[in-house]
């Protein structure tokens, strides 16, 4: 390929770059401004000023309850998953039963099920159980509704373990037990940090489960209680960008710090169904 | 050994939370739908058994079929633009400089909640002081869009996003597929003089073919699935323009607080992304597998 072949190249890939990456650029600009810079002059200007005010102003009128909840919550709910799923994938690939392939079926028919097919019943269980506006109803939630994908990414894994790990632990006396939390569990690590980074995008920017089964302030997590946030502040754009990004940020960075890992584990597992 | 590993005991222990989960949480409440959907029920008070009507009236409910239509249409959209995925990733994945800097840009707006994304692109297509129009006035357009208040473009302004959000997960997927490919393969074949656009047509494709048809299903099932970003931004509206099935279910149900009416629409839902996944699935099968 000649030289123009590859300026014709980058030239595209640089387009969809500026196409990926420009409005969230545009984001952090419009959150460093205040209300006049962004209706009289251009969206392109950088700021006058950096006015971290904004960040100052909706961080005290009460986003930090939204993101303390949005923390706690994709915390123990990836845990739950990951240890539930785990336990499952080993049971499924490792043990010798009757009915594993049935039972697998039934987890990755789990895939293809639009949750909103199952929203108004799991409304009115909650109501039923007085878990609707309750912080648990979210976490279990997640977790039920993450197994499926993270078992499918668990599963390449569990299968290239080798045997003989297995009977070499049982025949020096292990119990069950110690081999899965002992020894299979750890050697799990590199895919387990693969599934745990998906689980942490997905339960971080859950939209309806929240928007659906939590009325409480007190209770919400970033993705809904932005959407209220936004509506008071209507017309104030540098605080909504500032509340955008402290949303964003968290995810950004965990993302940034791993991201090499999802690759690596996808490669070598989910994909190669 | 093989005692050890039949433990009765130890497979229902560890099986049970998974299942009980799953169970419980999934495949309960969906059957649960399609009972609720025999009923009139508000939601709050008692329900009273009505047969298949609001399966029927719905069937017959063209606010519904405009939503269902809307869904096919995002998941055309969808679909077609894995192409333009297929191509990045394939340029990425040749070892050009720069890739793995490219890559995470490409991947970042997957990190983004949907909210965050529908709240930024609402800025974007701001008639007066978004970036868009702004954009377009420098160009001398008179009379840019209204993108998110005229009822014959909003679907399409609303689908751009959804593919801008989507994007790096599957540049993902095809960059790690991609990668699993002997580099040996593609020297063999270079070496018999084969060109770039051969190398890609002729032995990437086909190698990663499988990966390709698993990316078409889950497209098209995510996309008649696809709910929040339209809830955001337009709520279905103007008038219903870009309601789809989803944001019509959920507007019937949690507005309307019809969760009859709104579970029959559900449980029809269901229905039409299980049946088109079964044929995208047989469409897309493959009779031998590749090895490499």
């Amino acid at each position: 390929m000649g030289r123009i072949g590859y300026f014709l190249l980058y030239a595209c890939l640089a387009i969809v770059a500026v196409f990926q990456i420009f409005p969230i650029i545009w984001l952090v600009l419009f959150s460093l401004k205040d209300n006049r810079e962004i209706f009289a002059e251009s969206p392109f200007a950088l700021p006058q000023e950096i006015r971290w005010e904004n960040y100052l102003k909706v961080w005290e009128s009460g986003i930090g309850v939204y993101f303390f909840n949005s923390v706690w919550i994709t915390g123990i709910a990836v845990l739950l998953t990951l240890l539930v799923a785990s336990m499952a994938t080993f049971v499924i690939t490792r043990m010798n039963w009757k009915l594993s392939k049935l039972v697998l079926g039934l987890f990755m028919v789990g895939l293809m099920i639009p949750i909103h097919s199952a929203l108004i019943p799991l409304f009115d269980m909650f109501n039923t159980i007085n878990l609707i506006d309750n912080p648990w109803s979210i976490v279990i939630t997640y977790t039920a509704y993450n197994l499926p994908i993270t078992m499918m990414i668990l599963l390449g894994f569990y299968y290239t373990l080798p045997r003989e790990i297995e009977e070499a632990a049982i025949i020096d006396g292990a119990s069950l037990h110690r081999l899965f939390f002992r020894i299979i569990l750890p050697m799990t690590t590199p895919v387990l940090s693969t599934t745990a980074i998906i689980n942490m995008i997905y339960n971080w920017n859950e939209f309806v489960f929240v928007n659906t089964f939590i009325s409480s302030d007190k209770y919400k997590t970033l993705t809904v209680g932005i959407q209220n946030f936004v509506g008071q502040y209507m017309t104030d754009w540098g605080a909504i960008g500032a509340t955008l990004v402290i949303s964003v940020l968290p995810i950004l960075l965990a993302f940034l710090f791993f991201s090499n890992k999802v690759v690596e584990g996808i490669s070598s597992s989910a994909v190669k169904g | 050994m093989n005692k050890v590993m039949s433990n009765k005991w130890f497979i229902a222990l560890y099986i049970f939370p998974a299942l009980f989960l799953v169970s419980v949480l999934i495949f309960i409440p969906l059957l649960l739908t399609g009972y609720y959907g025999l009923m009139e029920w508000d939601g709050i008070g008692a329900m009273e058994f009505l047969g298949l009507d609001n399966y029927i009236v719905a069937i017959q409910d063209a606010n519904f079929w405009d939503s269902a239509l809307h869904s096919f249409l995002l998941a055309l959209f969808s679909t077609l633009s894995l192409i333009i995925y297929l191509a990045v990733s394939m340029i990425l994945a040749s070892k050009i400089k720069g890739s793995d800097v490219l890559r995470k840009i490409y991947l970042i707006p997957m990190l983004l909640s949907s909210v965050a994304i529908a709240q930024l692109w609402i800025k974007i297509y701001d008639p007066s002081n978004g970036v868009l129009n702004t954009i377009l006035a420098t160009f001398g357009v008179e009379n840019p869009p209204l993108w998110l208040a005229d009822t014959n473009i909003v679907l399409y302004s609303i689908f751009i996003p959804i593919i801008w959000q989507y994007a790096g997960f599957y540049i993902l997927i095809y960059y790690a597929a991609l990668k699993n490919i002997p580099e040996s393969i593609i020297e063999a074949a270079r070496i018999d003089g084969a060109s770039p656009l051969q190398i890609a047509f002729r032995i990437k494709l086909p190698l990663i073919m499988s990966i390709v048809k698993v990316t078409i299903v889950l497209a098209i099932v995510g996309s008649l699935k696809y709910f929040d970003l339209i809830y955001v931004m337009t709520g279905g509206g103007p008038n219903g323009a870009s309601e789809v099935m989803a944001s019509y279910m959920y507007k019937l149900a949690f507005a309307n607080n019809d969760f009859g009416y709104g579970s029959a629409i559900a449980f029809l839902m269901l229905i039409i992304t299980l049946i088109v996944t079964y044929i995208v699935r047989k469409l897309t099968a493959t009779k031998e597998e590749i090895q490499y």
